[in-house]
């Protein structure tokens, strides 16, 4: 099925000015309300209303945090961060679009679509904000389900310490001196409940003097064994734009991610199941069912969510290349990777 | 009184004992890893596309079919790659203009490096080399490492592998002329 040309049907709006962007309004269950362009973000108890120009979509809270934290930690990640089938947001890298039905056979073949284009640095003050008041005590929107509270209910508190989590990335390895740490218990980081039998040793390293730091491994499956989040990749190694993003899933992937470029997965552990979908339509490509040693690639022209039945270590292989998704975008490359 | 699903519907029960919130025992928990010797794979189950787009294969399979120290691209992107290495008996020594890592899936491996003083290679270009012999120079030093474990392979500096017994490594790299490119053997095409 072919989609009416975006640029008849967009409704794009201007950046509004940046004094308008958070409006402090505390309603009867206790939370703010939030407002950028013509986007209105309001919680109760059980969800988060998104109110856009013309009607309201709804998301259930658990679902919404969950989705929202990525979406902040990943900084709008590579592509299309998809909520669910109907709200979410495109990088552009600098700019970001926040759309309603877009990426919706149903919306577009009756031009329901509502998408607004802000600055990234905007849109993420306000999704901070949001998340910030949003999330109550109990609840850590990157714990796995057996690992964490409740999302519902009236405002209770707020669990600052875990939406405020940094970003990690390592600039050419993980461990190295200066570089990214490696989790550690002193640090905070106990072995994950699901990672209990994964060995904690350390490799051997006999490096002349001088050459410490250039003569240098790390054990990359106890530092993932120790991470206290689920379905945030964090770079764990640097060739130039070749980025090893080192990830433990569990339960489902919050969002629908929508790839502007060909990305890779490799499975270290347990199993994954993946949903895939064209990207644009959400008509249903393939399943991929991952198992230890499994690779394959994420075309660009798909999205997709998986499934982890038990905790498991993912490497995701992306290409942070910046001329990417044009070249996908005009056909220049071709949305899978190798032609064989 | 608070009737079980199993006594309701008279079949027996899925769990017997709910482990606590967060804490799992050791020895309760088993996380699966791949090996050479226990393999299992998953697959593409297409509902409307191309298998071949996803480039589906596994990198024990791969190294369980390829000849020692072989650099297999497992991924390629544009001109990165991924290669999977049956790393068995001694490799030649490597370099490259780059950094490089390795990650060990299956096995153990010593990694030897030197920093060269014999050799530079032409500016510009990627992936690893082979070189013809044991580059003169300083010693690095060494490391031993495991499943699980990533090494650094730094930019410049001259590496060989030893496993005692056949292992896999998996090698972040860029394509050059030791990338080996067999995809229609190792993937998943139907
Ligand atoms: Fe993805």
């Amino acid at each position: 099925m072919s989609l009416a040309p975006l640029t008849q049907v967009r409704n794009k709006a201007v950046n509004p000015p940046a004094n308008k962007l958070v409006s402090k309004l505390v309603n009867k269950q206790g939370y703010q309300s939030f407002q950028i362009g013509q986007f209105k973000f309001e919680r109760d108890e059980y969800f988060a209303h998104i109110l856009y120009p013309g009607n309201r979509h709804i998301v259930p809270i658990e679902a919404f945090l969950r989705a929202l934290m990525r979406d902040i930690a990943w900084g709008f990640f590579y592509g299309t961060v998809n909520f669910d089938r109907v709200f979410g947001t495109i990088n552009h890298y600098g700019t970001v679009e926040m759309f309603v039905g877009l990426n919706n056979t149903a919306y577009r073949s009756v031009h329901k679509e509502y998408v607004e284009t802000f600055s990234s640095k905007d849109l993420k003050r306000v999704f901070e904000a949001v998340i910030e008041d949003w999330t109550n005590a109990e609840f850590d929107p990157f714990g796995a389900p057996a690992e964490t509270g409740n999302a519902y209910g009236l405002k209770q508190g707020d669990n600052l310490k875990a939406v405020q989590r940094q970003r990690l990335s390592a600039k050419r390895m993980v461990g190295l001196p200066g570089d990214l740490k490696m989790r550690t218990e002193e640090d905070g980081f106990p072995v994950n409940r699901a990672f209990a039998d994964v060995p904690q040793d350390k490799p051997e390293l006999h490096p002349a003097p001088g050459f410490e730091g250039q003569v240098y491994a790390v054990n990359l499956f106890a530092h993932l064994s120790r991470s206290d989040v689920t379905w945030n990749p964090s770079v764990v190694s640097v060739v130039r734009d070749s980025l090893l993003c080192a990830t433990t899933e569990e339960f489902v992937l919050p969002v629908i991610h929508g790839n502007d470029r060909v990305e890779w997965l490799v499975q270290f552990s347990d199993e994954i199941i993946w949903d895939v979908e064209d990207k644009i339509t959400g008509m249903p490509a393939c399943k991929v069912i991952m198992k230890p040693g499994d690779v394959a690639a994420m075309p660009a022209d798909i999205r997709h969510c998986g499934y982890s039945p038990k905790r498991s270590m993912l490497l995701m292989w992306e290409n942070n290349d910046g001329t990417l998704p044009h070249r996908h975008a005009s056909g220049e490359l071709a949305p899978y990777p190798v032609e064989f | 009184m608070r009737a079980s699903f199993s006594h309701v519907f008279n079949v027996p029960a899925l769990v017997t004992e709910v482990p606590m919130r967060g804490c799992s025992k050791k020895g309760v928990v088993e996380t699966k890893f791949g090996s050479l010797m226990n393999f299992t794979k998953g697959g593409v189950q297409s509902i409307s596309v191309n298998p071949k787009h996803y480039v589906f294969s596994n990198v024990f399979e791969v190294a369980s079919q390829s000849k020692p120290y072989e650099r297999v691209a497992v991924g390629r992107n544009l001109n990165y790659v991924l290669e999977a290495v049956r790393s068995e008996g001694t490799s030649p020594w490597y370099a490259a203009n780059h950094d490089e890592a390795a990650i060990v899936m299956d096995g153990e491996v010593e990694v030897h490096l030197i920093q060269p003083d014999d050799f530079l290679l032409p500016v510009g270009k990627e992936g690893a080399v082979a070189l013809a012999r044991e580059p003169k120079g300083q010693r690095m030093g060494w490391m031993k490492i495991h499943r699980g474990h990533m090494a650094l392979l730094p930019k410049g500096a001259a590496y060989q592998f030893h496993g005692a017994a056949p292992g896999v490594l998996l090698i972040q790299s860029i394509k050059g002329e030791c990338t080996v490119e067999k995809w229609a053997k190792i993937c998943q095409t139907r």
